[in-house]
C-alpha cells in the first residue's frame, strides 16, 4: 500500500492562487494542468497528488487527462526543450533529416533528454510557421529554412 | 493621414521569430534620434502571407514592401528612405519601374494579384493590440447594427443570403446551424470558436487570431446575441502563445470600452468570452471531443446525434463555428450577404484562406476567391515549382483529404469540386510536391500521423488505421504484394464506413486517393522494387558510373568502412551490401558521378 499513497507536493502561492481562481470554473482541470506545466516545465507526481487533493478530483481523472494529451510532460525535460517540426510542410522540405543529424549530434533518441541534462529533443507537429520549412524550435525561438549544416552552430549557442 | 509615413511591421509569429522586434525597436531609436516620431508611424501588425520573405517591412503611402528585413538595416531605411525619400533598392522587393522611378503598386505582384481579402481585411493593416485600429476600419459597425437595428432572424437570413459555409473542413451552411441553435429551447446555451487548427501544415487560423483577434470577438458576440447565449469559449491551441496572447490583449480592450462583458454598448445585451488552452491532440478538433476537452475531460469524440446545436457543452445547445468562419461574419453584416456572395461558386460563396506550402516557390498564407483554379494558384500566386522541379500533386484537406495531380489543375476549387476530385477543403491545408516526392512515403507520414492521434475509442479506427500503416511500412521496404493492395482497400472501405468519428471515416482518405492517381507509383515498388521518386530509402542503390575520375574524395567521407573501394584514378565501386543509403557519397561528389536509382 505504500507505493500507492503519493506524497504531496506543497504548492506554489502562484499555483496555489490560480487554483483558487479557476476551483469552481466548470472544466478547469486541463487549464490547471498548463499552469502546473507553465511553473514546473512538466507535472510533477507530487504536484498531480497535491492538485487532486485541492481540487477534489482523483488523481487517476488527473493521469488520465494528462496522458491523453501530448502536451503534457510527465517528466522533467532537459534545460532547453528542442522541438524538430515534422508537420506535412517541414517533413517534405527535410524535417526527417534535421531530427535525424540532432539525434546524431547530440547522441539522443527522439523524445528523449541528454545525459547531462542539457536537451530534450522532441518531434512535434506543426508549430504553425510552415512558411519556414523546415524548422526547429528551442525554447521560444524558431530556427526557420535551416539547413542541417546550421545545427551545430545553434547547438553551440545554448551549450554554453 | 495623420502622418506623413507609416511603416508597417510584420508581427506575425514567422516573421516575429525573424527578429522583427528587434527590427521594430531599432527603427523608433532611429526615428527619435532624428526627431522623426512626429510625422512617422510605426506599427506591428498581423501577418502578411508572405511568410517566407519575412521579416517584411511595408513603408506608406509609397507602398514599398521591404523584405528579409534584418535589424541592421533599420539605420538606413529611416536615413535614406524616410529622410531623404531614396528606396532602398536592395531589400525592396517591388522594384520600382526604371524610366518613373514608381513602385509597383502591390496588387500587382504576382503574389498578391489575384488575392481578395474579406477574412484577411485588416491582417497586416492595422495593430492587432490596438482595438481603436479595429474600430477605424468598421470594426464593431456589425456588432451595433446587430444589436440595434436586427432581428436574431434578420441576422441569419443575412447569413443565408451570403451563403457561407463553416471553414473549419465540412462546409455545414453556418445559417443552419446558427437557426438550429437558437431553436434550441433552453435557458442557457453556449457559443464556442474552434481554434484547435490541427492540420499539419497550416496556419490560417493562428494568422487570423494574432493579425485580426476582434473580428473573432466581434462574430462571437453577434453569434451570442442571434442564439440568446452570454457565454463563449475559445478553444485554441497551447502551441499558439502569441496568438493566445492578442486574443488576451483584445479581450481586456474590448471590456473597457464596453464592446463585451455586461450591458454591451448600453443595449442590456451580456455577453463574455473565456479562452480555453488545448493540449495538442488533433482529435480535439473535431466537435465533440473539442466540447469534452472544453469540459476539463479526456477529448473524445461521441456520435452524433445529438448534435452540439441540440446538446452541446454541459449538455447546453452550443455554436460551434471555425475562426475564420467568424472573421467573415462582420463583413457579411456590415457589407450584406448579396456583397459576400459575388464571390466564388454556385455552391460555395466568398474566399478562403489558404496555407501555401510544401514545394512552392512563394510559400505564403493567401486569400482567394472560391472557384479560383489550382493553376492560378500555384502558377500565378506561388510562382511555380523551385529550382526547375516538376509539379507533382497537390494535398488539400491535411491528413483527411488527398491528393490533386496536374490532370486536375483547371478544376475551379469549391467544396463540391474538390470531394468530386478525391479530396476535400479541409481547413485550407494547401502542400504542393514535386517529382521528388513519393505518394506512398507522404500516405504513410499521414496514417503515422492519423494512429499517433487516433483517440483509441472505436477499434475501426483504432486498429483499421495501424494496419494501414503496416500495409504502407512493408511496401515502402519492398516487402509489399498485390494482396497487400486489396486489403489495403478492404480496410479502408471498412473505416470509412464503421468510425465513430470523422478521424477515422477520412483516415484512409490519403491512400486511397494516391491508389486511384497513382497506381503505378504503388506498382513499382511492389512489383520493381523501386520508388520512382527516390525517397524510399530501402529501395534506392547508389552507383558509381564512368564519369568517376577516382577523386577518392566518396571513399573518404563514406561513413561505413570499406564500403567505397576503388585504386586512386580508377572508378569505384560502392558494396552493395554494406551501403546504408545516407547518400554522402553523391552529396560530395564533383563529378557527378554517384548516381541514385
Ligand atoms: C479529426 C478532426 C479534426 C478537426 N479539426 C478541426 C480544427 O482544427 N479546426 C476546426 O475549425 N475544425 C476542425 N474540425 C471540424 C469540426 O468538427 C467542426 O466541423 C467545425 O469546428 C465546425 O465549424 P465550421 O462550421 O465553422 O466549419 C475537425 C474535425 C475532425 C473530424
Ligand atoms: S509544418 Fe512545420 S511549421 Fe507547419
Amino acid at each position: 500500500m505504500t507505493e500507492s499513497m503519493p506524497v504531496l507536493a506543497e504548492l506554489t502561492p502562484e499555483l496555489d492562487a490560480f487554483i483558487v481562481e479557476w476551483k469552481d470554473k466548470p472544466g478547469n482541470l486541463v487549464m490547471v494542468l498548463h499552469k502546473v506545466q507553465e511553473i514546473y516545465r512538466y507535472i510533477p507526481r507530487d504536484v498531480a497528488a497535491a492538485v487532486s487533493k485541492k481540487l477534489g478530483v482523483p488523481l487517476a481523472k488527473i493521469y488520465g487527462v494528462m496522458t491523453f494529451y501530448h502536451y503534457f510532460k510527465l517528466e522533467k525535460p532537459g534545460k532547453h526543450i528542442i522541438s524538430v517540426c515534422m508537420g506535412t510542410a517541414c517533413y517534405l522540405k527535410g524535417g526527417d533529416k534535421l531530427l535525424d543529424e540532432l539525434k546524431k549530434l547530440l547522441n539522443v533518441e527522439a523524445n528523449a533528454t541528454t545525459e547531462d541534462g542539457q536537451f530534450t529533443l522532441q518531434a512535434v507537429r506543426c508549430v504553425g510557421c510552415c512558411g519556414l520549412a523546415p524548422l526547429i524550435t528551442v525554447g521560444t525561438n524558431v530556427y526557420g529554412t535551416l539547413p542541417e549544416s546550421r545545427l551545430p552552430e545553434i547547438l553551440e549557442k545554448y551549450s554554453k | 493621414m495623420k502622418y506623413k509615413n507609416y511603416i508597417l511591421i510584420c508581427a506575425g509569429t514567422a516573421c516575429e521569430s525573424s527578429k522583427a522586434d528587434e527590427i521594430y525597436r531599432n527603427l523608433m531609436k532611429e526615428l527619435d534620434a532624428h526627431k522623426l516620431l512626429n510625422e512617422t508611424q510605426v506599427l506591428k501588425t498581423g501577418c502578411f502571407g508572405f511568410c517566407e520573405k519575412g521579416p517584411i517591412v511595408k513603408v506608406l503611402p509609397d507602398e514599398s514592401f521591404y523584405v528579409h528585413v534584418k535589424p541592421e538595416d533599420a539605420k538606413e531605411l529611416v536615413e535614406e528612405h524616410i529622410i531623404k525619400g531614396r528606396r532602398v533598392n536592395r531589400l525592396l522587393y517591388n522594384k520600382p519601374c526604371e524610366e518613373t522611378n514608381v513602385a509597383k503598386k502591390l496588387d500587382s505582384i504576382g503574389f498578391y494579384q489575384k488575392q481578395v481579402r474579406v477574412v484577411l481585411r485588416n491582417c497586416g493593416f492595422i495593430d492587432p493590440e490596438v482595438i481603436d485600429e479595429y474600430i477605424a476600419r468598421d470594426g464593431y459597425a456589425a456588432l451595433e447594427k446587430v444589436l440595434f437595428e436586427m432581428s436574431a432572424d434578420d441576422i441569419i437570413n443575412e447569413l443565408k443570403t451570403s451563403g457561407l459555409r463553416g471553414r473549419g473542413g465540412a462546409g455545414f451552411p453556418t445559417w443552419r446551424k446558427g437557426m438550429f441553435t437558437k431553436d434550441a429551447q433552453n435557458e442557457e446555451k453556449f457559443v464556442v470558436c474552434n481554434a484547435d487548427e490541427g492540420d499539419p501544415g497550416a496556419y490560417m487560423d493562428r494568422s487570423i487570431l494574432e493579425g485580426d483577434p476582434h473580428s473573432v470577438l466581434e462574430a462571437m458576440t453577434i453569434a451570442g446575441k442571434t442564439i440568446g447565449a452570454n457565454r463563449g469559449y475559445i478553444y485554441i491551441r497551447a502551441e499558439y502563445p502569441l496568438a493566445i496572447h492578442r486574443l488576451e490583449v483584445a479581450i481586456k480592450q474590448a471590456k473597457e470600452f464596453g464592446l463585451l462583458g455586461e450591458n454591451i454598448l448600453n443595449s442590456g445585451f451580456n455577453f463574455d468570452i473565456e479562452i480555453r488552452l488545448g493540449a495538442g491532440a488533433f482529435v480535439c478538433g473535431e466537435e465533440t471531443a473539442l466540447l469534452a476537452s472544453l469540459e476539463g475531460r479526456r477529448g473524445m469524440p461521441v456520435p452524433r446525434p445529438p448534435f452540439p446545436a441540440v446538446k452541446g457543452l454541459w449538455g447546453k445547445p452550443t455554436l460551434i463555428n471555425n475562426v475564420e468562419s467568424y472573421a467573415n461574419i462582420p463583413a457579411i453584416l456590415t457589407k450584406g450577404g448579396n456583397w459576400f456572395a459575388q464571390f466564388g461558386t454556385e455552391s460555395s460563396k466568398g474566399t478562403k484562406v489558404f496555407a501555401l506550402t510544401g514545394k512552392i516557390t512563394n510559400s505564403g498564407l493567401i486569400e482567394v476567391p472560391m472557384g479560383i483554379t489550382l493553376r492560378e494558384i500555384i502558377y500565378e500566386i506561388g510562382g511555380g515549382i523551385p529550382n526547375g522541379k516538376k509539379f507533382k500533386a497537390v494535398q488539400t484537406g491535411g491528413p483527411s483529404g488527398g491528393m490533386i495531380t496536374a490532370d486536375y489543375l483547371d478544376t475551379p476549387i469549391d467544396f463540391d469540386n474538390l470531394i468530386k476530385l478525391g479530396s476535400m477543403m479541409g481547413s485550407g491545408g494547401m502542400i504542393v510536391m514535386d517529382e521528388d516526392d513519393c505518394v506512398v512515403d507522404v500516405s504513410k507520414f499521414y496514417l503515422e500521423f492519423t494512429v499517433d492521434e487516433s483517440c483509441g475509442k472505436c477499434s475501426p479506427c483504432r486498429i483499421g488505421g495501424r494496419q494501414l500503416m503496416n500495409y504502407l511500412e512493408k511496401i515502402t521496404n519492398g516487402e509489399g504484394t498485390d494482396e497487400d493492395i486489396r486489403k489495403m482497400r478492404l480496410i479502408g472501405h471498412a473505416m470509412q464506413m464503421a468510425s465513430l468519428c470523422a478521424l477515422g471515416q477520412t483516415a484512409p482518405n490519403p491512400i486511397i486517393s494516391t491508389l486511384a492517381y497513382f497506381e503505378d507509383e504503388y506498382m513499382a515498388h511492389i512489383h520493381d522494387r523501386k520508388c520512382p521518386a527516390g525517397k524510399c530509402q530501402k529501395l534506392i542503390r547508389y552507383f558509381i558510373n564512368e564519369k568517376c575520375i577516382g577523386c577518392t574524395l566518396c571513399a573518404k567521407k563514406c561513413p561505413v568502412d570499406g564500403c567505397i573501394k576503388g585504386e586512386k584514378k580508377q572508378v569505384h565501386v560502392i558494396n552493395q551490401e554494406a551501403c546504408i543509403k545516407c547518400g554522402e557519397c553523391e552529396r560530395v561528389c564533383k563529378f557527378k558521378a554517384v548516381v541514385k536509382i
